[in-house]
């Protein structure tokens, strides 16, 4: 940000009339922000405008070139019974996934921070899913849930119990699948939690213990507010994930027994390239940045009274 | 920016693009290959060697051969590309993609390109093969790597439990009697070892079709405009696969899937299972026991769906380039050819002569059961597709894995999937 320091920039200075220094400075920053505008518009902008112009389009076909339909992709898709699966199901994984995988990250974050023997072992483990390529991890957890001599079954064979079919049954499948999710993500939030944690000044600690607060207390009223901010981050990017990773759902269900663990960005993906239905899959998307706009605004607004930054 | 010249590393389509581009250029004729790999083995290579071989017996014509995924992956690419207005010259894919082709007026029929002796080329295919190449008087692909659904059966477990060995069953009756009779239950009750595993994840569709074919059903019509879900036979077929694990508790509940029931099979876990001949290669190097494969069983006849991908020509290539790709396409399925490459992964060769051929014959005697997926061409019928064909063999998978999982009876499920289907498919007809 050098070139923006007034001392530096000839014809910016006090000595120059009031006109020129606020055009000139402007003009400077937005040719600083060109580059990431031009990238943005290219990749992000432009395309949703498209995929929005897109969703009042009938699909080109060799054969049937595309025509305007106007809201029929979008009463199509309000018809489409699947659509309403995915969404329930997205709705339920997101509500499932990320209080819990949150949760669990705050507390292996506040185990490992504390002195304990083998800390950095610990630390590793946590993170090693958040390491994996989540198609990896897909496939071990495939092993786990096979029946009969997946790793849960031969666990559970040692009790004498059934042999177990989690992933082919629609009561437990999409279940199966939200554990993996929290498996993944949970050690990643912990790495935040964790570098939080450790920006927490002693003295506070000190400070308290004189007071004789308990540890509850402690945790409460004061780690707990000043993790705030990156609770918020975390959350928003849960939110996100929970929208957005689909890998395992290609690998372990193919959305299936029936759409039981059908969510909507896999959809999306069936719609727009497996039955490239280009229409509706563009309604779809609008659907999906809505739900993520709408969610992300809602966090910064509802959460964001809450959050104290320093 | 270098054009790789391997193009196998580098992403394929922006290759392929670039080398059409430069193909006009050169004297002699480029054409751009695309080919899914769906099988186990050294597939890629096995192609590399093929097509070496073919540019040696045709140095005026280049091939580029570009591996281009699964099934799956390939026509994503192949659509992008034509979208682009950068298709290749010729690729293998799914046979029952060809609507989706046509529909995108993305490829042309053989008919015109291959000359005079067009018909006795097509002619010299196993018909079976043949029925998922053709639409409106016009032949649009070319059987290559293609299978049926057989089944396989651990004789030595038929043995302990004091079946003939080397009889498979042979009517659905007999197939529920010997799986009921090679189930085996701990003391507890715990099935230990299923008599039969039929796989439902992914594409139900494919296994369900031989069992609809076997009770006398068709699914779909020639054009692919009209399918026949609700029809009392697919129904009652339906019914005996959901009866098999929910009645005659044989086989597994829920959703057995496809990618470890060759697994479970070796590992003894069941004692019969329907799998694709694409499998027995891989069943035949790991089997620790003596193992049968067979036809599937008959109800009313006996039956398979085919499998499996063509080759397709696509539009845009220049004459001299249809030329090169015809030529291509038959060095590919000569019938030496069409053994070599059958006997290096375990695909049905595709026609009669390649069978007749010394290799083959060969091969054949030292391994019976590969002849099994031939013998049962006569019985097999064009895999299920239609326009729209992956959402409707969806409305179809769904149907079939909501009755297996006990969520819908099967007419219910079998009548929810005929509506889908035939919503799909009104604007076609």
């Amino acid at each position: 940000m050098r070139a923006l320091s007034r001392s530096d920039m000839p014809g910016t200075g006090r000595s120059v009339g009031p006109f020129r220094f606020p055009r000139l400075r402007t003009v400077e920053a937005w040719l600083l922000l060109l580059p990431s505008v031009v990238l943005f518009a290219t990749f992000t902008h432009v395309p949703f405008v498209r995929t929005f112009i897109d969703a009042f389009w009938s699909t080109p076909k060799g054969r049937r070139p595309s025509q305007f339909v106007g809201f029929d992709n979008w009463t199509d898709l309000v018809h489409d019974p699947i659509f309403w699966k995915a969404l329930v199901n997205n709705a339920f994984y997101a509500l499932g996934t990320i209080p819990v995988s949150v949760g669990l990250a705050l507390l292996m974050a506040l185990w490992v921070n504390g002195r304990i023997p083998g800390r950095g072992l610990l630390r590793m483990a946590y993170f090693t899913p958040t390491v994996l390529p989540m198609i990896a991890v897909a496939d071990i957890w495939l092993f786990f849930y096979t029946p009969d001599y997946g790793l849960f079954d031969q666990i559970r064979e040692l009790f004498g119990l059934a042999a177990t079919n989690r992933l082919g049954d629609p009561s437990s499948a999409l279940i199966a699948v939200m554990v993996v999710a929290v498996w993944k993500e949970a050690g990643f939030f912990m790495i935040f939690y964790l570098a939080a944690l450790q920006q927490i000044p002693p003295d506070l600690r000190d400070a308290a213990a004189i007071e004789g607060a308990s540890r509850f207390g402690f945790f409460r009223r004061v780690t707990w507010p000043l993790l705030m901010p990156v609770t918020l981050f975390v959350l928003v990017n849960a939110v996100i994930n929970a929208f957005r990773t689909v890998d395992h759902i290609f690998m372990m269900t193919g959305g299936g027994p029936d759409n039981a663990t059908n969510l909507l960005l896999f959809r999306l993906y069936e719609l727009g390239f497996k039955f490239w239905d280009q229409g509706q899959a563009s309604a779809l998307t609008v659907v999906l940045i809505a739900v993520l706009s709408g969610l992300a605004l809602l966090q910064f607004l509802l959460a964001g009274r809450g959050v104290h930054y320093r | 920016m270098m054009i790789p010249h391997r193009p196998l590393l580098a992403a394929p389509i922006l290759v392929g693009t670039l080398l059409a581009g430069v193909a006009s250029a050169s004297a002699e004729t480029k054409i751009t290959f695309y080919f899914p790999v769906a099988v186990g083995g050294p597939v890629t290579k096995i192609v590399d060697g093929l097509v070496a071989g073919f540019e040696k017996d045709h140095p005026d014509v280049k091939v580029e051969a570009v591996y281009s995924g699964s099934y799956q992956d390939t026509t994503a690419k192949i659509l992008t590309a034509v979208k682009g207005g950068n298709a290749p010259n010729v690729a293998v894919a799914l046979s029952t993609d060809m609507f989706t082709f046509v529909d995108e007026d993305a490829i042309l029929p053989f008919d015109e390109a291959a000359g005079p002796d067009a018909k006795a080329w097509f002619d010299g295919f196993y018909p079976g093969f043949m029925a998922n190449s053709r639409t409106g008087g016009k032949t649009w692909g070319i059987p290559f790597q293609r299978s049926t659904v057989v089944m396989y059966w651990n004789k030595d477990v038929f043995r302990q439990v004091g079946l003939d060995p080397e009889k498979a069953p042979a009517t659905w009756a007999e197939m529920r009697d010997f799986a009921a009779k090679t189930t085996e239950r701990d003391a507890a009750g715990n099935v230990t070892r299923w008599g039969i595993e039929i796989p439902s994840s992914g594409f139900p569709y494919w296994l369900f079709q031989g069992l609809s074919t076997e009770n006398g059903a068709i699914l779909a019509n020639e054009e692919g405009t009209e399918v026949a879900f609700d029809d009392p036979k697919v129904v009652e077929a339906l019914q005996y696969w959901v009866d098999l694990s929910t009645k005659d508790k044989v086989h597994p509940t829920g959703i057995v899937e496809w990618g470890t029931t060759p697994k479970d099979f070796l590992e003894g876990k069941t004692a019969m299972m329907w799998q694709t001949t694409g499998n027995l290669t891989n069943v035949r190097t790991n089997a620790k026991f003596a193992f049968g494969v067979a036809m599937l069983p008959a109800e009313k006849r006996r039956g398979t769906p085919t499998g499996g991908g063509n080759f397709y020509l696509f539009k845009g290539s220049s004459p001299e380039q249809q030329k090169a790709v015809v030529a291509f396409v038959r060095w590919m399925t000569t019938p030496e050819r069409a053994a070599e490459w059958s006997i290096a992964t375990g695909y049905v060769a595709t026609s009669p002569a390649a069978w007749a051929t010394d290799r083959m014959k060969a091969y054949v005697a030292d391994f019976p059961a590969a002849a099994i997926a031939r013998d049962q061409l006569e019985h097999a019928v064009a895999e299920l597709s239609t326009h729209d064909n992956q959402r409707v063999t969806k409305a179809l998978n769904d149907g079939l894995q909501a009755a297996l999982t006990g969520t819908k009876t099967p007419a219910q499920a079998m009548k929810d999937a005929q509506t889908e289907a035939d919503r799909l498919l009104k604007s076609w007809r």
